[in-house]
């Protein structure tokens, strides 16, 4: 267990200094973000209506954006090979990283979505409907991004084809989080949507940390 | 990619893999940390830990030094120690043999190659492992380093450790010799 918390705690600190990378998503979110009330106009209501999926499409493509570090990193430094020798099984491990990926990079998106609710005409009840749609599925972007990540890093590419891999996986997510938020700023039932988003969440903690590791142990060199 | 391999090593003693470049020194070394899959053939631990896998009871030193240059010296050390977890001495203390205890607080993006090999070689002290698999150990090492290594690995060997080291250099320790013929 304490191995766990060491990787955890090892990947938040090395996203957190300098170069580590945990603030471009947070940046690009923002710019995103920022320059879509631009490009659609002053239009208010528009704004509104398009608000949740402007802010879930800027959260995803950040996600997509620091995703590739996630493990090559670790294989690059050769890390990943220590990892694989460890006595701590490798889908623990795959889950762990995800982890500290999410919270140095996932959860920082979270944060910053109720200041750019503000730019998007979003009132306090569809901002925090957003919040709490992103905080419960940017994990699963995370999960599942992590299958791509493994690939890439075991067929030695990685930028785009991690793009291509990962993004169909992502439009499920995408799909249920802007109808729960669209639903509970149009007062419709907020809970179905928000049940399977919550439901493809846990899918991907299961899924990913096995479908990674499988795909790294499949790829060893 | 090898035939006709065939070879044991007690405990005490250390082999060192020699052959022409390309001839597969690294790939055995990884096959037998469990990082290459076997084609054919097996590779079995006698005694040991019962519970625990071959790769799980090893070291491995490969090229490349699994070092995060944004952590300081002794973060890096210190993260390895709590992973790999098991019998375990301080981390700060792991730095004196390898001479870089006044570099503990160091970016490790700072280290020269030869401190960061030390600084690797300060993994195997301070977590203990019965197995070292050594790639091209002493790479980068100056004279000094060389020695200060050796002297490590006949302690590690006057422990009961065992050691497999793929190398071009003499290792500085009493070793047998596995000549790898290169494919023609």
């Amino acid at each position: 267990m304490s191995s766990l918390a060491a990787l955890v705690r090892r990947d938040i600190t090395i996203a957190l200094r300098v170069g580590g990378g945990a603030l471009i998503g947070v940046l690009f979110f923002l710019t995103v973000v920022v320059l879509m009330p631009f490009a659609v106009g002053p239009d208010l209501a528009l704004l509104t209506r398009l608000g949740p999926a402007i802010l879930w499409l800027g959260a995803l493509l950040a996600s997509l954006l620091t995703l590739d570090r996630l493990l090559m990193a670790d294989h690059d430094d050769g890390s990943l090979d220590l990892i694989l020798m460890g006595r701590i099984p490798l889908e623990l491990a795959c889950a762990a990283k995800a982890l500290a990926h999410w919270v140095a990079a996932g959860l920082p998106l979270v944060i910053a979505t109720p200041a750019l609710g503000l730019l998007l005409n979003l009132d306090a009840r569809a901002t925090s409907a957003v919040a709490l749609t992103l905080i419960v599925g940017t994990p699963a972007l995370t999960f599942t991004g992590m299958i791509g990540a493994a690939l890439a890093v075991t067929l030695h590419r990685g930028g785009l084809l991690l793009a291509v891999l990962v993004l169909p996986l992502s439009i499920p997510v995408l799909i249920f989080g802007v109808a729960a938020s669209q639903a509970a700023i149009g007062g419709l039932s907020f809970g179905a949507p928000f049940s399977i988003l919550c439901a493809l969440s846990l899918v991907s903690f299961v899924i990913g940390p096995f479908a990674a590791a499988a795909s790294l142990r499949h790829g060893l060199d | 990619m090898f035939s006709g391999l065939d070879f044991e090593i007690g405990s005490g003693e250390a082999l060192a893999v020699i052959g022409p470049n390309g001839s597969g020194k690294t790939s055995l070394l990884r096959m037998i940390a469990g990082l290459l899959a076997l084609a054919a053939g097996s590779i079995a631990l006698e005694g040991g830990d019962a519970e625990l896998t071959l790769p799980e009871q090893a070291h491995y030193l490969g090229h490349r030094d699994a070092l995060k240059p944004a952590l300081s010296v002794i973060e890096n050390l210190a993260f390895w120690r709590k992973f790999l977890g098991g019998e375990a001495s301080d981390a700060r203390t792991s730095l004196g043999p390898v001479g870089l205890d006044h570099l503990a607080d160091l970016p490790a993006a700072y280290l020269s190659a030869g401190q960061r090999r030390r600084l690797s070689i300060a993994r195997l002290l301070t977590v203990r492992r019965p197995i070292w698999l050594l790639d091209e150990p002493t790479n980068a090492l100056d004279g000094a380093g060389q020695s200060m290594f050796a002297a490590l690995m006949s302690d590690h060997l006057a422990h009961g450790g065992l050691i497999l080291a793929a190398t071009h250099l003499p290792l500085g320790v009493a070793a047998r010799e596995l000549a790898i013929v290169g494919a023609s």
